[in-house]
């Protein structure tokens, strides 16, 4: 299958940048991204708090199969403007991997299509390296089944 | 000998790879690493193994008891990491478009 997300980092960087295309109207994918329902359908996590707003903040908790809390996220809420951009902070609690700057941009491409930019800032250069060599896609593989049931509800 | 393994093939296992994020924070001995999944003890004990050979986890002994944990160094000469960090972006933005075309087909406009 076609790898359509990208990631950018350079070496010694605190930074990256994931870019991805989608087969969607920008206002779903940004609806994907600002309602709680949905978050927890595609990012395999529980959404304890979404108060998406200038000054708001949300929190997100994931489990594994068994129900054991395995990490829970906690963030601030910078600038909400509806069907373009969110700039917010983003932490894994009681993790040493710090506090990180996401700004995500929301682009239209065609009428079925959009782009979404999303910049991602860490503490630092080293910071940003651990969290890249977390083997990650736990979480979200433990989550996968179930979503796959609910998915296929929707239809 | 231990057959020298594979860390591509060490991380491709769920398992294996909540183990790692597990002791990312925290060395951990073999029982409280088991006692968050699911899986038999024995297992457990057989990914903590595969982890062990390919120098991911460093075991430690404190007294009666061993810890694992991570080890920073290898990990950090697996350059290579951006691709799992990458793919994961994958898996979920295809999920979320997914997600969000049974959502339109639900309700059209």
């Amino acid at each position: 299958m076609e790898q359509k997300t990208k990631i950018h980092a350079e070496d010694g960087k605190q930074e990256l940048i994931i870019t991805r295309e989608f087969n969607l109207p920008v206002e779903l994918l940004f609806k994907a991204h600002s309602e709680a329902d949905i978050i927890e359908q595609w990012m395999g996590t529980k959404v304890l708090k979404l108060d998406y707003k200038k000054h708001g903040s949300y929190q997100f908790e994931t489990s594994d199969a068994k129900g054991n809390v395995v990490v829970k996220i906690n963030g601030a809420i910078h600038e909400f403007s509806p069907g373009r951009k969110i700039t917010r902070t983003f932490e894994m609690e009681n993790t040493p991997f710090g506090v990180q700057l996401e700004i995500l941009e929301f682009e239209p491409l065609t009428a079925d299509t959009s782009k979404l930019n999303m910049h991602v800032i860490y503490e630092s250069a080293v910071q940003r390296d651990r969290v890249l060599q977390l083997p990650f896609a736990q979480g979200i593989n433990m989550a996968h089944t179930r979503l796959q049931n609910i998915v296929s509800k929707l239809k | 000998m231990n057959l020298r393994r594979d860390v591509f093939q060490a991380i491709a296992d769920p398992t294996r790879r909540a183990i790692l994020l597990l002791v990312a924070s925290q060395a951990m001995t073999a029982g409280a690493i088991a006692a968050n999944f699911d899986t038999a003890r024995p297992t457990v004990s057989k990914h903590l193994q595969i982890l062990t050979e390919c120098e991911l986890l460093e075991q430690k002994q404190n007294g009666r008891e061993i810890y694992y944990h991570s080890n920073a160094k290898k990990m950090k000469e697996v350059a290579d990491f951006i691709e799992p960090f990458r793919q994961m972006w994958d898996d979920r933005f295809n999920k979320l478009e997914n997600v969000m075309k049974a959502y339109q087909a639900k309700k059209p406009e």
